[in-house]
């Protein structure tokens, strides 16, 4: 199973993504920015950093890059599409998903080992974990404060669309302490928070982010 | 082809005669919290300036092109603002002729 994991100009947490997938099982392809070929993958991971320096807003120059067109016409048609942290606002720029990141509340940067709680299994990326499972992985941005109108906020929460959720204080001031989203057939998902840095105890606080990159392989064998 | 890295004032004067400026502000809808904004609203009393109930912070894009405004050049600003300069979900945009 190929699993592409994207880089953008400025984009910082590829590599560490590409580790995650091979340490699910599967392989991960590089896919850059400028080349509109998605090499035949069967999942797209759009990783964190700072894609086009944040320039104008997060992901919204990116969300216009040649290989997002593809990615966005594949996830239209099912195909399995995972954004961290920036590849959410990615996704959210790219109108995949609802809603957009703001300023965290208290405008600072935030890097911490952020606790979870999974309130969704159903989807392509998080069937490895069971619903009510507390999760702690790395949480670090500026602009990760999940915002959008009362009515999207009502349409996520009755249809079952928040994935995670910050467990104790609100980090960033997000409406619902939403950490996570997907889209209506849950192959989109995006995620605020860094499961890709806690695959081992050696390099991550836990391993317990790993379950969204072998969920991805259980949801292909399906 | 040669070119021309400086042009005299007489040919830079009229250049700035032929072209226009058309600005586009964005702001973050009324009900999107906007915690740069509170900060400068909690700055300037420290400063002595007494005179904000609130602050709101925004962008403002100052878009040059050449001649006269036409109309379908701010129908294709508009379209620009609401696909790369505004992001509809939170924001909202106003698009002007400066003067």
């Amino acid at each position: 199973m190929r699993i592409g994991v994207i880089t953008f100009p400025g984009t910082l947490d590829d590599r560490d993504a590409a580790r995650a997938v091979v340490a699910g099982g599967a392989q991960a392809i590089s896919l850059w920015h400028a080349d509109a070929d998605l090499k035949k993958v069967d999942a797209v991971i759009l990783p964190g950093g700072f894609s086009y320096g944040d320039y104008l807003r997060c992901g919204a120059i990116s969300r216009f890059a040649p290989v997002m067109e593809l990615v966005i016409e594949a996830a239209n048609n099912g195909m399995p599409v995972l954004g961290i942290c920036n590849g959410f606002q990615v996704l959210a720029e790219s109108h995949l998903l609802p809603g957009a990141l703001t300023r965290n509340s208290d405008l600072h940067f935030l890097c911490c080992d952020q606790e979870l709680e999974i309130v969704n299994n159903k989807t392509a990326w998080t069937n490895s974990y069971s619903v009510g499972e507390k999760i702690v992985i790395p949480l670090k941005n500026g602009e990760g404060s999940y915002q959008c109108d009362d009515q999207t906020l009502a349409m996520l929460e009755g249809e079952g669309r928040v994935i995670a959720r910050y467990v104790g204080e609100n980090p960033n001031g997000s409406r619902n302490l939403i950490a996570g989203i997907t889209n209506a057939k849950g192959n989109v998902v995006g995620l605020m928070p860094h499961p890709e840095h806690a695959i081992d105890e050696l390099t991550g606080p836990t391993a317990q982010g790993l379950g969204f990159f072998t969920s991805i392989l259980n949801a292909m064998v399906k | 082809m040669k070119k021309r890295f400086f042009e005299s004032p007489a040919a830079s004067f009229k250049r700035e005669q032929t072209m226009a400026t058309i600005v586009v502000d964005v702001m973050l809808k009324p009900e999107i919290l906007d915690p740069q904004g509170n900060a400068v609203a909690s700055a300037l009393p420290r400063l002595g300036f007494t005179f904000a109930t609130s602050v709101r912070q925004g962008k403002r894009f100052e878009i040059e092109v050449e001649g006269d405004v036409t109309p379908a050049q701010l129908t294709e600003v508009e379209k620009a603002a609401e696909v790369l300069l505004s992001n509809p979900v939170i924001e909202n945009y106003t698009v002007r002729v400066e003067k």
